[in-house]
């Protein structure tokens, strides 16, 4: 990866260059996606690295620290009766939460995002939305989950868009800043795919699809858009861009298509939690209980797996 | 944009594991004989020949050479059929046959595939996917028109031909026989058909079919052979009707031997469709586009998008994009579930396509191919593009009907057209762009049978089918189908 991009404010884009969307076409490459058959090895192999790509998430305005510890414990321990198994990529709490994940947290390799940003609308003043993020970073957050102002998206006002992801950019300091443009308001594909745009020159580390909070939330279709729009901003730029789907992925299945995707769009490089994860509560579980079945050929209940 | 500096990586970290449609379920005897009067037998002349699996070079089973005097039966057959109980049966109880017949093939389907690929080297996710679920549709479309045929020409009378004699290519053995198949029973002929000589086994089972369907006996029979067999099936004198899907040369020998005859006739024949991107094109849908055009079924197709006409302020960016989603496709085991290429479907066919890669060499083209590896045995060509291509080139001018893509620009709507239309063919055409008004400007002014906007390779039995020029006579699909199959009295 090349040098960090520093974008500054008012260096927006042409966003009139951005290629159209045909969605027709994305739905039929979706659909051969679909059809991609991942068995054996290679299933159990793709189990592993989708548990590893998870940002356990828990989003509630009822949400305790007790409720944050436990989530903390499932991140680690994600099922010890079975040996070999990654934990997670990152627990994704509430910035009140952060410093409570941290603590729990300890020394494991597991990094502790934040939404922050008026999550979910962003409907907040800019000075809020810095206050929010630097509150979370100051808590140990080591990623920034922000969402954008769609509705200046929506009025084509793309200038303040911008100018508020390289704020936040900045006031992430060492945090790596996830954006999520939230496509289930956005429409239509070319309105994501020029959210995307806007999103990684202005200084995103990741996109992300949804807050889980709209329907639709992560779709294979949006999904797609943006891997395409990370393809080519690396083809000029040099600079990779992480992609995560969050919100619907709920079965091992479907995740094993969005990494089938994932490899098909844009290879080798992203197949890892580095540059690709899962926002996701109860798809951990569906995968460990594959995981189970791939290794002594029977479902388990549900029972046998830990709630958190 | 410069994709050599910020290049992506196919290859390596995690792979697919093979996932093989498993072949248990299917039996393929080992000889077929001669599908006659409801039931098979023996070759007149004894002899039988070798159908081998492109993708392994082995022998699958022996089918029977059906010579004249085996024609001449099939023909007798099919005219006491016509004459007995066909043409008289009431048009509603005809159409029960042929939903039966649809529905067999629907219950039948995964088996169908499977021989359809072991046969002919196609993927078995297309045969799975495209070709046996189309056959069933077209089926079950022309039975729903046999007891509407007056409603179809109002004010006339709709009449069966007779017998029809009809010869079928190995690019869609079994879709093909459905295509010939569905309208001629509905409207209530009699056939002889004869399927390639590489591809004769998922007729074969179509026979077994048609007799589990209770058909009366004569009204299909399957003779198979080469060339010979098909001669003497379309100019046999007991032939009211001949169709054939196939090459232009064969079609010129067809209409021959039928001129003067007062035979009815529909030929089908090749293709060098244009492709058309216009700058302002969704283009990562186009570039799906033109993999779809060109490299579906090998490019086994006679309406495959085999010429790419370019806008050219974008060519170097699309064809950056092309190369790169060639690096991800997957060349290799047809029975293989995530296969997107297979074999080539005979030794033959591939020697044609080679001689045709080295002849755009000599011509000066460029050729990229992918990369990916291919199997020791059967019958393998790479997805392979030509640039710096000129109309003058003959891998412009004819039909290769391999995975052979030769890409040109053009810089007016214009010129596109112009080039689009510069070819004895005329079959299918494709254009892509984001403005409504440039694809209704071309979809009047390319003289194809098909335009395909925005996607390509799309069929349906309810739209008709066929070219202009050197790419056939006739069309077949949809109500104009019919019209091949009927003579119309006031």
């Amino acid at each position: 990866m090349s040098a960090a991009l520093r974008p500054q404010r008012g260096q927006l884009p042409d966003l009139s260059r951005v290629t159209a969307v045909d969605e027709t076409g994305v739905e039929e490459r979706v659909a051969r996606f679909r059809t991609r058959s991942i068995k054996t090895s290679s299933k159990v192999e793709a189990l592993k690295l989708v548990l590893s790509m998870i940002d356990l998430t828990t989003l509630e305005g009822q949400d305790t620290p007790g409720k944050v510890r436990q989530l903390c414990q499932k991140a680690i321990h994600l099922h010890d009766s079975m040996p070999g198994l990654p934990t997670v990529a990152a627990v994704c709490v509430y910035p009140t939460m952060v410093a409570v994940a941290k603590r729990a947290l300890g020394e494991h390799r597991i990094a502790v995002a934040s939404v922050a940003t008026a999550f979910p609308s962003g409907m907040a003043p800019l000075k809020v939305k810095l206050d929010d993020t630097k509150a979370a970073v100051d808590a140990g957050a080591d990623e920034i989950d922000m969402v954008i102002s769609r509705g200046a998206f929506l009025q084509g006002d793309y200038g303040y868009v911008f100018d508020e992801i390289a704020a936040i950019k900045e006031a992430c300091g060492d945090a790596h800043l996830k954006v999520i443009l939230e496509t289930g308001e956005l429409s239509t594909l070319d309105n994501v795919r020029r959210a995307s745009v806007l999103a990684m020159h202005a200084g995103a580390d990741f996109i992300k699809t949804s807050t889980g909070k709209i329907q639709p939330a992560a779709t294979m279709p949006v999904t797609l858009v943006m891997l395409q729009a990370i393809r080519d901003f690396h083809t000029e730029t040099g600079r990779m861009i992480g992609m995560k789907p969050a919100g619907g992925i709920s079965n091992s299945k479907l995740a094993i298509h969005y990494l089938v995707m994932l490899r098909e769009t844009l290879g080798t490089a992203w197949m890892t939690p580095e540059w690709f994860r899962f926002g996701a509560s109860s798809l951990a579980n569906d995968v460990l209980m594959q995981l189970q079945k791939q290794a002594t050929g029977v479902y388990q209940s549900a029972d046998y797996f830990s709630l958190d | 944009m410069d994709t050599q500096v910020n290049k992506l990586a196919f290859d390596g970290g995690w792979q697919y594991a093979p996932a093989p449609e498993s072949t248990d379920h299917v039996t393929v005897d080992e000889r077929y004989g001669l599908f006659i009067d409801g039931e098979f037998a023996e070759p007149a002349g004894g002899k039988y020949f070798d159908t081998v699996n492109p993708a392994t070079e082995e022998r699958l089973s022996q089918v029977a050479l059906a010579t004249e005097a085996d024609v001449d039966r099939a023909v007798a057959a099919a005219r006491k059929a016509y004459e007995g109980p066909w043409s008289k049966m009431k048009p509603a109880e005809r159409g029960k046959y042929v939903y039966r017949i649809a529905r067999i093939l629907q219950e039948r389907a995964r088996e169908f595939a499977v021989i359809e690929s072991l046969d002919g080297g196609k993927p078995i996710r297309e045969s799975r996917d495209v070709d046996i679920p189309l056959a069933a549709a077209h089926f079950f479309y022309y039975a729903g028109w046999a007891d509407k045929l007056d409603y179809a020409y109002p004010g006339r009378r709709a009449r069966p031909l007779g017998v029809a004699g009809q010869v079928i290519p190995w690019n869609f053995p079994l879709l093909m026989a459905a295509w010939k198949l569905a309208p001629a029973l509905a409207c209530g002929n009699t056939v002889v058909l004869k399927p390639a000589e590489t591809t004769p086994l998922t007729a074969l089972k179509l026979a077994e079919v048609v007799r589990d369907a209770g058909l009366p006996p004569g009204v299909v029979n399957i003779v198979t052979g080469a060339g010979d067999t098909g001669s003497a099936v379309v100019s046999h004198p007991g032939v009211d009707k001949v169709a054939f899907t196939g090459s232009t040369a064969v079609g010129r020998m067809i209409m021959k031997a039928v001129a003067g005859t007062g035979k009815k006739y529909t030929l089908e024949l090749g293709g060098k469709a244009a492709n058309v991107i216009f700058a302002d094109a969704a283009i990562d849908q186009a570039v799906e586009g033109i993999v779809n055009g060109i490299f579906f079924n090998q490019g086994h197709v006679c309406c495959a998008g085999s010429r790419l006409l370019v806008q050219e302020g974008v060519e170097r960016e699309l064809v950056a994009r092309l190369k790169r989603r060639l690096a991800t496709l997957r060349v290799g085991d047809p029975m293989d579930k995530n296969t997107d290429i297979g074999a080539i479907n005979s030794q033959e066919q591939l020697g044609r396509i080679e001689s045709y890669l080295k002849l755009g060499v000599d011509e000066g083209a460029e050729m990229f191919q992918a990369s990916c590896p291919t199997p020791d045995r059967g019958y393998w060509c790479r997805p392979t593009i030509f640039t710096g291509v000129a109309q003058s080139n003959r891998i412009v001018q004819e039909e290769i009907f391999g995975p052979v893509l030769a890409i040109q620009t053009f810089r007016t709507l214009e010129e596109g057209i112009a080039k689009a239309n510069n070819t004895p063919y005329g079959l299918s055409g494709g254009v892509w762009t984001d403005k409504g008004a440039k694809i209704f400007r071309m979809t009047q002014k390319v003289r194809a049978g098909v335009v395909w906007a925005n996607t390509f390779n799309k069929f349906d039995p309810t739209s008709p089918f066929g070219g202009y020029k050197e790419s056939g006579v006739g069309r077949e699909g949809g109500l104009h189908g019919l019209g091949a199959y009927l003579s119309l009295e006031s």
